[in-house]
């Protein structure tokens, strides 16, 4: 167990909000650790206060065993990516990425050649005497992580570091974001409301809300078994119904509600609890049949097609169920044939058991 | 900058707008225009002008006598450029930094000596600094001095009330220099190991560079001209170009001498607000 | 980080004190009882009596205000029509005016006073309240414009775009769109130069003529002639009108920044 970053019951408050609420974490050396959450959740307020830019009202933060709460950010082995990059706009691409190495004076006479060796690792050769205006979105991005690895810290905190790029250019930098990490393997610690994004990158992940902290775990646990009904909505369980479990065997629960027929569906977490539950489904499971339910499938609701949405490569219907919840279904482009849904027909919503995920609200 | 090729304005608008130019044809160009015609032109007998072209004004600039005044007057206004830039930037900092609130109630404590009449507030120098003023009186009564000290009509005093008197117009084009730089850098250079000097020397300083140079341009250009100051804090004594236009104006009455001196300093005002208007777009165009 | 550094706030608060320690002393001293020195000698309001009691004080007041309120009123009536103007096309003759419009708020105060002196009196136009209210016109006119076009450059030009999309003529448009959201600013730039205004001495000094006077210029030559404590009074006056004044602009713009400049932070 080697915790590079270590929380323990930090809180922060911004006046009257509570930004942070006794929070405890740890984050091991070289992981990829995402802190995912909506905005205004805290997740922010943990990485500035790790960066030492916020100070946390109690508890203790730890960066390598050592308490590090009253240190200023300059001391900190730790460097951070900014959200919109906070490059200075009046130093080029070399000396933005030089300005941490020139502030040490340990950091040696070799400045030149540690930070070439980086503008080479990000792929921006040639541009190190360009300014930050005149470079990409995806290119500044680069830089911003050049400034932040080449001082060769600990911990490398990142801001929401893709949001502010176009859709095909952050895939690319995903790849890349990971490429470097295994390069320079230090502990990465990305914040990020975009679960695709802290799926695909992260080690492990915290889910975060309203300053409290859900769940943790790596993405499969945080995929598959998802601690609430929060934590399961802001993994792309978007489908819910309320119902009372009446049964529960192998982990698998049965679902009674007045309105519907029984519905099956896992029941992960364990504790034999008879009582309330929400049963949750992603869109992109859904079967729709038309006329009459398939019988390939363990769970069927009846609705109405409420209202349909075209995505370019996948059709969006909404549903309205008959207790006036709305579901919603993805369906991919070339299933051609549920593109003859029509607003107001009447459909059967179906999915296996193992689909669908029942949790205690 | 909106631009719209076939735009119609109302009578009215385009009225004013002729109207003003007019006015500042006829109230602003014409009379520079005037001050360089009696610039060359001759001294009347009894005062006034008589129109025999000359060049001998301009000649009389390069009197020793003449331009050890405009070098007094050039060193006094870059020293005031200089203090108030040093004094005004933590004020301006603060400012620019503070809490929405308290930064209403900066901004509004910086900008009522911007607006507040310029001759009562270096009159309130006189009261401070003359004999029997504030600084003597308490100097003679806690016993430090046993004579008033001579503090009115001193370089020092005009270089006091100079400063006390443009501050405002450096402070104000600085806030909103530091003002746009996001914060966000600032942070970033503390989490790049810079430490507090560090980050104001290469970051917050060079950044605020186009506030430094309107701010220097609204102070020197000014103190370069200034009269109630030199005339009430120095005693008139050793002048400066403002209090010497004055005298050749309205005591000597050498109007074209007084034109030449007028030209020298709009020229050497103009030159610099041309140069250094360049310069600060330069800047912000990277 | 909204901690300040310490040495900021120390020195940043200090200014503050130069900034205001002059004039609170010349208003401390404006009520004081004693006629010498700055030994406090108990609270008076006897000079500021003194010099209601005077009538040629009173005169110079009426007369600040007239030229104050003149040059003001045809400031705007020029200025507004031009900074409108100004910021809704580019041409030749714009970028002229642009030029030529903040010349006078930066070029040395003294050159404005000696040209428009000798303009007057080679043009054999008598000095007096005409030639105060177009010295003092002379800065107040760039000074409203450029107030002015500070506004309308925040404005969203949709909505003017938005009013003529709709079939507002030209005329409509300035009248229910352009000048009720520039109101406000209409107002503290109308404050701000009668401050300016009332406050300016060096034009007023070299063109005023020998009938009328001006408050400053009455502060000049009572300072001249030796310093008693009514002049402390009217300086007093002075720098408590001018602060009311700009301490209303600045309430009004305030407002207008509150409410907001474009349609999407409302």
């Amino acid at each position: 167990m080697n915790a590079t970053v270590v929380l323990e019951h930090v809180t922060k408050a911004h006046g009257q909000m509570v930004a942070v609420n006794d929070v405890s974490l740890s984050m091991k050396s070289g992981e990829f650790f995402s802190i995912l959450g909506p905005s205004g959740s805290g997740k922010t307020t943990i990485l500035r206060m790790i960066a030492g830019l916020d100070v946390p009202d109690s508890g203790t933060i730890m960066i390598q065993q050592r308490v590090v709460n009253a240190d200023p950010p300059h001391v900190r082995p730790v460097n951070m990516v900014f959200q919109h990059y906070a490059l200075f706009p009046h130093m080029n691409v070399f000396d933005n990425i030089a300005f941490g190495l020139r502030m040490r004076p340990e950091a040696g006479r070799n400045i030149r050649q540690a930070v070439e060796r980086m503008v080479a690792l990000v792929r921006l050769d040639g541009k190190s005497q360009r300014f930050p205006g005149q470079l990409s979105g995806g290119e500044q991005q680069r830089v911003a992580l050049a400034r932040a690895l080449v001082n060769r810290p600990v911990v490398v905190l990142l801001d929401e570091p893709l949001a502010a790029l176009d859709q095909q250019l952050r895939q690319e930098m995903q790849g890349e974001l990971k490429r470097l990490q295994q390069e320079v393997n230090a502990t990465f610690i990305c914040v990020t409301h975009q679960q695709d994004e802290a799926l695909t990158l992260s080690d492990r992940i915290a889910v975060m809300h309203a300053g409290t902290l859900l769940q943790v775990g790596t993405p499969q646990e945080v995929y598959d078994q998802p601690a609430s009904s929060t934590v399961a909505r802001f993994i792309g369980l978007s489908n819910s119904l309320s119902g009372t479990m009446t049964r529960l065997e192998n982990n698998v629960c049965w679902i009674e509600h007045e309105a519907f027929p029984t519905l099956m569906a896992r029941y992960p977490s364990g504790a034999a609890a008879h009582g309330p539950v929400t049963v949750m489904v992603r869109p992109e499971r859904l079967h729709i049949s038309l006329d009459v339910p398939d019988k390939g499938y363990d769970n069927t609701l009846p609705a109405v097609v409420h209202h349909i949405m075209f995505h370019g490569n996948e059709m969006a219907y909404q549903f309205r169920l008959r207790n006036e919840a709305v579901w919603t279904a993805r369906v991919p482009i070339g299933e051609t044939r549920r593109a003859q849904l029509a607003i107001g027909q009447a459909v059967y919503l179906q999915w296996a058991v193992h689909e669908g995920l029942a949790l205690v609200p | 900058m909106r631009h719209y090729s076939s735009h119609v304005f109302p009578l009215p608008v385009s009225f004013s707008f002729w109207a003003a130019g007019l006015f500042l044809c006829l109230f602003f160009l014409l009379p520079l225009g005037v001050v360089l015609g009696v610039s060359l032109a001759s001294r009347g007998l009894y005062g006034g002008v008589q129109w025999i072209g000359t060049f001998e004004n301009y000649r009389r600039l390069a009197d020793p006598m003449i331009g050890v005044i405009f070098v007094r007057s050039i060193l006094f206004a870059s020293l005031t450029t200089l203090v108030c830039a040093v004094v005004g930037f933590p004020l301006a900092y603060m400012v620019a930094r503070a809490s929405q609130r308290w930064q209403l109630v900066w901004l509004t404590l910086v900008m009522i000596p911007f607006w507040t009449n310029f001759l009562v507030r270096t009159y309130a120098w006189v009261l401070i600094l003359r004999a029997d003023g504030l600084v003597n009186s308490l100097l003679l009564q806690l016993g430090i001095e046993s004579e008033p000290l001579p503090l009115l009509f001193t370089d020092l005093a005009v270089g006091v009330g100079l400063v006390y008197g443009y501050l405002p117009f450096m402070v104000l084009p600085l806030i909103v220099a530091i003002e746009r730089i996001p914060p966000q850098l600032e942070e970033a250079a503390y989490d790049l190991y810079a430490s507090v000097g560090a980050m104001f020397r290469h970051v917050v300083l060079p950044l605020s560079k186009p506030g430094f140079w309107a701010g220097g341009v609204l102070v020197f250009i000014p103190s370069l001209g200034a009269f109630i100051t030199p005339y009430l804090l120095g005693g008139g004594q050793k002048m400066m170009i403002g209090t010497l236009i004055q005298q050749e104006f309205l005591v000597s009455r050498d109007w074209p001498f007084g034109s030449a001196l007028s030209f020298g300093l709009m020229g050497t005002a103009l030159v610099l607000w041309f140069v250094v208007s360049r310069t600060s777009l330069g800047k912000d165009v990277q | 980080m909204r901690r300040l550094p310490g040495p900021i706030i120390l020195s940043g608060g200090l200014v503050m004190v130069f900034l205001y320690f002059p004039i609170l002393v010349l208003m401390g001293l404006s009520l004081n009882a004693s006629t010498m020195g700055v030994a406090w000698k108990g609270f008076s309001l006897q000079w500021y009596a003194k010099l209601l009691g005077n009538p040629a004080m009173i005169e110079a007041a009426v007369n600040s205000l007239i030229i104050a309120f003149t040059s003001t009123s045809l400031s705007l009536l020029l200025g507004i029509g031009t900074a409108i103007r100004l910021e809704q096309q580019q041409s030749r003759h714009t970028s002229w005016m642009m030029a030529i419009i903040v010349l006078p708020l930066v070029i040395p105060e003294i050159l404005l006073g000696v040209a428009l002196l000798m303009l007057f009196v080679l043009c054999q136009i008598p000095l007096g309240f005409g030639s105060m209210i177009i010295g003092h016109m002379v800065f107040n006119l760039p000074l409203t414009v450029v107030i002015l076009r500070a506004r309308l450059r925040k404005m969203d030009p949709a909505w003017e775009e938005a009013a003529r999309d709709l079939g507002a003529t030209p005329w409509k448009v300035l009248t229910c769109i352009t000048l009720p959201m520039l109101r406000p600013a209409i107002w503290g730039a109308a404050l701000l130069s009668f401050t300016v205004s009332l406050d300016d001495f060096v034009v007023t000094f070299f063109v005023a003529g020998p009938g009328a006077t001006t408050l400053p210029l009455k502060v000049f030559s009572m300072i001249k002639t030796g310093i008693t404590p009514e002049v402390n009074a009217l300086s007093a006056i002075l720098v408590v009108v001018s602060m009311c004044c700009v301490g209303l602009s600045w309430i009004v713009h305030q407002r207008a920044n509150a409410q907001s400049s474009t349609p999407s932070s409302s």
